[in-house]
């Protein structure tokens, strides 16, 4: 069984970052992983995009082609990768950066509030977390507590409680739209 | 004792006692320690810079670049507590450079770069084969020409590997597929240069670099740790370049007390040079090259992945590097329709496995080719190949890792 995850946004809206940690994540709990990234020469502001493999067996061809959960924090990102989703594909949308109708190959088509929830912390740079939680939620293929000491290995322990509580409110926001 | 020693402590110790005395256990242990847990979710940068430090690698100088940069990081930030040097140097020639006289001071030493750091290398590679220095090359390989694409992946560095310098000299080069052997690969790429005493260049890419994948960090039991032959003999009777039979000369490193000559000048077995003598010239080029040409069979390394039988309907694929993730998929969904076909992954690109390759495009009905250039290997595979078969070249430059289904159009084809 092999699952693939592909997350855009713009550079510096820690996409990346979201994947290496889901990648960790799914390592944790005893799965293979591979996460690979695309991004131009700037550190932010170009398009940025997060690909994530999980399986159960070993991973050969380590790139995403069609994608069984496409996760868009930017319309260019999302217009871009629209099409290269699964038919029956999960597409989460941050519903306040995409504006977007029901794709017509997806199988669940979900708007969630992350950058607004992150900005109800504070913090708008925890978005990444918040929409990981979303993820870990709706996806459920990866334990949360596996997830969530990825999130530990990889956010500076100044944060993490930030980290982690905007986690959890996505983790929520994830568990109540899979109902 | 040395457990109980603190990073600085160590530092001063290990500057002292290494490299005369063996990469032991207990320094062995104090790496793994540094590195932390033992599977790990890693780049293929920081895999090359585990595999160097396991290896016991204590120096690295290197110039950062896309996409390579992280091994530079890592080593900037663990090689100073684990009794070894890092210096960031002003460029690519410059790191070389001291990558060189480190090894001659008995450091196992390395540098990481891509292709236009490779090509400012590469006078100072020749420099190292030709004075026989152990050393090892990380080329994060990167699409060119010139600058290129800084955060894309590429294979264009296959035939500069090897033909970057001027002269005739041989060297090694190898292509991990995976995360896991960019760590295996480095450790391995260690132990060939310091056998050979050649420079040994380990040719990942960028998406490979910066892919991160599960990885298993090896213990002490685990690695066959290879250091370079050093010189028992008497001062007064050694000569840095007197051949033992082997075509490979003992070395004595600097200041253990032997009288060492180094230049890039054609040099007698004394070290000194010799620039008009065609016979002295002949003998030393020919060593250099023979002691890799001879070893060809211990040095090279492939993955076959052979049905047997099925006779002329079979289809070949020659793949190296990333390339080789998009083959051993496509070759899958190949045998699940019924297609016969057989994969030869090259994991030593230098020397090349011509027997390996001879072999496999002679009894193949066609042989498919896919590189991330507009064909370099291919050239090499017609070479050993007299032209007698249908040679496929499957040719993808900009970045992008060929789809298996683009494989296997190139075996329907």
């Amino acid at each position: 069984m092999k699952t693939e995850f592909r997350f855009v946004a713009f550079g510096g809206q820690g996409m990346i970052l979201a994947g290496v940690i889901f990648g960790e994540g799914a390592i944790n709990d005893g799965k293979n992983a591979v996460q690979s990234q695309s991004y131009g020469p700037e550190s932010r502001g170009g398009a940025a995009r997060a690909e994530v493999i999980i399986a159960d067996e070993a991973i050969d061809y380590p790139m995403v082609l069609e994608a069984d959960y496409l996760v868009a924090l930017s319309q260019p990102g999302y217009d871009k990768h629209a099409a290269e989703i699964k038919q029956g594909a999960t597409v989460i949308i941050d519903e306040d950066l995409v504006t977007a109708e029901n794709n017509p190959r997806a199988g669940a088509f979900i708007r969630l509030p992350f950058t607004k929830t992150a900005d109800a912390l504070g913090q708008r740079i925890v978005t990444n977390l918040v929409m990981l939680g979303s993820v870990c939620a709706i996806a459920d293929i990866i334990k949360k507590d596996a997830l969530l000491e990825a999130v530990k290995s990889n956010v500076p322990s100044k944060f993490l409680e930030l980290n982690v509580t905007a986690f959890n409110q996505g983790y929520e926001l994830g568990r109540q739209a899979r109902q | 004792m040395l457990d109980n020693m603190s990073d600085h402590e160590y530092r001063k110790f290990a500057a002292r006692h290494i490299p005369a005395r063996l990469f032991a256990a207990e320094d062995f242990a104090r790496v793994r320690r540094a590195l932390g847990r033992k599977v790990l979710f890693a780049q293929g940068d920081i895999a090359v810079a585990y595999g160097a430090l396991l290896a016991g690698c204590r120096f690295f100088a290197g110039y950062p670049i896309t996409p390579a940069t992280e091994t530079a990081e890592i080593m900037s930030r663990l090689l100073p507590r684990i009794g070894g040097s890092y210096i960031q140097m002003e460029d690519e020639i410059a790191s070389i450079g001291a990558v060189i006289g480190a090894s001659w001071s008995g450091a196992k030493a390395m540098t990481a770069t891509s292709g236009p750091g490779f090509s400012l290398m590469q006078e100072n590679i020749g420099y190292a084969a030709m004075t026989e220095t152990p050393c090892v090359i990380v080329d994060v390989q990167r699409s060119g020409p010139s600058t290129g694409q800084p955060t894309e992946g590429a294979q264009g560095d296959i035939m500069q590997a090897k033909w970057g310098s001027h002269g005739d000299y041989e060297l090694i080069a190898l292509s991990p597929s995976t995360v896991q052997e960019c760590l295996n690969l480095t450790i391995e790429a260690f132990n060939l240069a310091e056998t050979y005493r050649v420079p040994v260049i380990v040719l990942t890419d960028g998406l490979i670099g910066h892919m991160r994948e599960k990885i298993v960090l090896p213990e002490y039991d685990d690695i066959n740790f290879v250091s370079r032959k050093t010189t028992a003999k008497a001062a007064a009777a050694y000569r840095p370049y007197d051949n033992d039979g082997t075509n490979i000369p003992e070395m004595a490193n600097f200041g253990t007390g032997y009288r060492v000559y180094i230049t890039g000048l054609t040099h007698k077995e004394s070290g000194y040079p010799s620039t008009d003598s065609q016979a002295d010239h002949h003998r030393l080029v020919l060593r250099l090259c023979n002691k890799i040409r001879d070893n060809v069979g211990k040095i090279g390394k492939v993955q076959r992945d052979y049905q047997n039988g099925s006779g002329d309907r079979t289809v070949g694929i020659i793949s190296y590097g990333v390339t080789s993730r998009s083959v051993f998929q496509a070759v899958k969904e190949l045998r699940q329709r019924g297609f016969a076909v057989d994969h030869l992954r090259i994991i030593t690109n230098w020397p090349f496995p011509e027997a390996e390759v001879a072999e496999l495009v002679s009894r193949c009905r066609r042989t498919v080719i896919p590189e991330l250039n507009l064909g370099q290997m291919y050239h090499l595979v017609r070479e050993v190949s007299s032209g007698a078969n249908d040679l496929v070249p499957l040719w993808k430059t900009g970045g992008e890792l060929h789809t298996p289904q683009e494989i296997i159009e190139g075996v329907t084809g």
